[in-house]
């Protein structure tokens, strides 16, 4: 018997039996588009994020106080670390060689007022410098200068979902808001982000330094942002704000460049996104296991048939043929379907969460369908083939 | 080689296509050993026709599905044109069974919600061979056996007796040496029963070999030869003196010109 004719006999049997040979590929796709989706969420959100810090420009340096545990990132000390002030970027911006600029970054929690609407939101404290820092970017208005950082002035810019929040029909620049119950002007909003990781960056306002040092009481600064004005210098640079820095604060503190933060942050979400693809690849056995649990009753229930076929003359390979290509049939169109549902669901959740369609998942997910349909497959396939005529035959 | 050179002086009415040679088998059933055949040896020689018959329990269907490579024998040999069985691979007597092997059963063995037609194909699509010569084939072999109009019927839109004749078909349609039937009228009624009793006939009358078991001593009688198995021994081979036709007992049938008229193909 030649293979097409494996092929009509396994896809009889399977039409035989639709909704057992649906629920059976349920499960395969149920698999497959796991996999593809939990992964497109994986490399959706990674990519989002490699494009937003990547967004920062090149060349920066992020001074933080603490000392970095190996690659854990800043923090550690906590409320022992002394704290960065204005007074550490002053001497930073006048001593340091080959950079473009040095500007603070304080942060804090604000609530933000207009007429009876309130609203959450975190500050984004900093001086003009900030605006050369590729992701913040207006909407509309302008940001606050120079003398405005000067003069501590009550000038804020707000984040676009606060601007919506605060001001759904109406223009709010020039307007009057209270941030933490002090009068601000506003002169900007900002354009749209997105959803990132941990929180919206829309919810942001931004306002001088000095007037964020004023409301909060306190002159601690978050960090200190070095922009590097060649590439090639950003070692050299580093080297000369560690020797700066040690006076005051010994190693208290950590430099972390923007390719550092890429890779690890790369590091985690890469694990992630294979995390995500683990929990769903267990879902493909599953899915595998129920292949075989069918093909088993389903061999059990013709055992008369296959008696009859091994009477006239069925050789054991078009027995084991018919069966694995049932199999496999089942599992390659659980597959393409699960691809569709997986793809189609990505676009879906596109406005939610960032999704990327990565080709590595789809062969993985596909190829895994089909293993399963010829591994899970075999085993009731070569149950079936090996049967003696007699005994098939005899088989109630 | 051996099989070759047999058949070449076969035209001799000597030659055996089928030899059983001290052929024993033995069941184990919870610790009871049962011997449902001890050392039977038989011989058919070509074109013959021959029954075996016994009670119910004898052994037939044990001796049936042995000669028909169904089942292995513990002891003793089968040797089909020339060719000893015992030393054959699983696939090659799949083979012997598809092409020189036609065994009908007592319960039919159709598959079912299949159609006539495609029942009948069945052993010509292990055979190789391929869609239209299959069909024609098949549609060949069901008009042989008065069936040319249910083609597309499915088993079990068939009467007893038509599924035993589509058995037929399907065992013949590969043209095999010998065509083997277990109580091929067993499970049904006695017109049933002649009518395929007639085509065995006319299928031995054309030149195969008919190997035919029941426990029916009338029908037992419409071969040439009465093989008596008794325990699983053979106690008794003798010529059928007075053969019955089925072919003319049919004719006899008080009502044998309307069921004729019914059966005809449609026209
Ligand atoms: N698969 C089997 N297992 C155990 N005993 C069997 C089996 N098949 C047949 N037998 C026994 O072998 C004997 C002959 O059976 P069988 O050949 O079917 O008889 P018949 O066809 O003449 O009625 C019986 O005693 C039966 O019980
Ligand atoms: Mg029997």
């Amino acid at each position: 018997m030649n293979l097409l004719e494996s092929f009509r006999v396994a896809l009889r049997a399977l039409a035989a039996n639709k909704a057992r040979s649906f629920l059976t590929m349920l499960g395969v796709i149920i698999g497959v588009a796991a996999v593809i989706l939990l992964v497109s969420i994986g490399s959706g959100v990674q990519a989002s994020i490699t494009s937003q810090i990547e967004g920062l420009g090149s060349n920066l340096l992020f001074v933080f106080p603490g000392q970095l545990e190996g690659a854990g990132g800043p923090g550690g000390g906590g409320g022992l670390t002394k704290r960065f002030a204005l007074e550490d970027v002053r001497l930073l911006r006048d001593r340091l060689q080959g950079v473009s600029f040095v500007a603070p970054a304080a942060s804090g929690a604000a609530t933000v007022r207009f007429e009876n609407k309130t609203t959450k939101a975190q500050i984004v404290a900093s001086d003009e410098n900030l605006s050369q820092v590729g992701t913040y970017k207006l909407a509309r208005g302008r940001w606050y200068r120079r003398s405005e950082v000067d003069g501590s002035a009550r000038v804020v810019q707000l984040g676009s979902a606060v601007a919506e929040k605060l001001f759904p029909f109406t223009d709010p620049i020039g307007k009057e808001v209270t941030v933490n119950g002090q009068r601000f002007k506003v002169i900007a909003t900002m354009q749209k982000i997105g959803g990132g990781f941990g929180g919206s960056q829309d919810t942001i306002v931004y306002m001088p330094v000095t007037t964020a040092q004023r409301l909060s009481g306190s002159s601690d600064l978050a960090e200190i942002i070095v922009k590097v004005t060649r590439a090639e210098d950003v070692d050299q640079v580093r080297a000369q704000i560690k020797r700066l820095l040690k006076p005051k604060f010994g190693d208290e503190f950590t430099v972390f460049s923007q390719e550092q933060t890429l890779s690890l942050l790369g590091n985690l979400l890469g694990t992630l996104t294979v995390m995500l693809a683990g929990i769903a690849g267990i879902s493909l056995l599953v899915g595998g296991i129920g292949i075989m649990n069918i093909m088993l009753v389903s061999v059990t229930e013709r055992t008369r048939e296959i008696g009859i076929r091994k009477a006239v003359g069925a050789r054991t390979y078009d027995i084991l043929s018919q069966f694995i290509i049932a199999a496999v049939m089942l599992s390659v169109a659980g597959g393409l379907l699960g691809i569709l549902i997986g793809a189609g669901g990505a676009a879906a959740l596109k406005s939610v969460v960032p999704t990327e369609v990565t080709w590595w998942s789809v062969a993985l997910a596909f190829f895994f369908a089909a293993a399963v349909g010829v591994f899970f497959g075999a085993y009731p396939a070569y149950r079936a083939s090996r049967l003696d005529p007699i005994v098939a035959l005899r088989y109630e | 080689m051996a099989a070759g050179d047999k058949r070449s002086d076969a035209s001799s009415d000597g030659e055996a296509v089928l030899e059983v040679d001290h052929v024993s088998k033995a069941y184990e059933l919870e610790g009871v050993t049962v011997h449902a055949l001890s050392d039977v040896s038989l011989q058919v020689r070509r074109g013959e026709m021959v029954s075996i018959m016994g009670p119910s329990g004898s052994g037939k269907s044990t001796l049936m599905h042995i000669i028909g490579l169904l089942d292995h024998p513990t002891s003793g040999q089968v040797v089909i044109e020339g060719e000893d069985v015992g030393r054959l691979t699983p696939n090659q007597l799949a083979q012997l069974r598809n092409r020189r092997i036609g065994f009908v059963f007592q319960a039919f063995n159709l598959l079912p919600r299949t159609s006539a037609l495609a029942n009948v194909e069945l052993p010509l699509v292990y055979s190789g061979v391929s869609g239209a010569n299959r069909a024609r084939l098949a549609r060949e072999a069901l008009e042989r056996v008065g069936l040319g109009n249910r083609l597309g019927h499915s088993s079990n839109q068939l009467s007893g007796g038509q599924q035993q004749r589509v058995a037929i078909a399907r065992a013949l349609v590969t043209e095999p040496s010998i065509v083997l039937a277990d109580e091929p009228t067993g499970n049904l009624d006695s017109r049933s029963g002649i009518e395929v009793m007639a085509i065995l006939q006319q299928l031995n009358a054309e030149g195969i070999t008919v190997v035919l078991v029941t426990h029916d001593p009338n029908v037992a009688r419409h071969a040439q030869r009465v093989v008596e198995i008794a325990d699983g021994r053979i106690v008794r081979e003798e010529p059928v003196k007075d053969r019955r036709s089925a072919a003319d007992e049919l004719a006899n049938l008080p009502n044998a010109a309307r069921v004729a008229a019914e059966e005809a193909p449609a026209t």
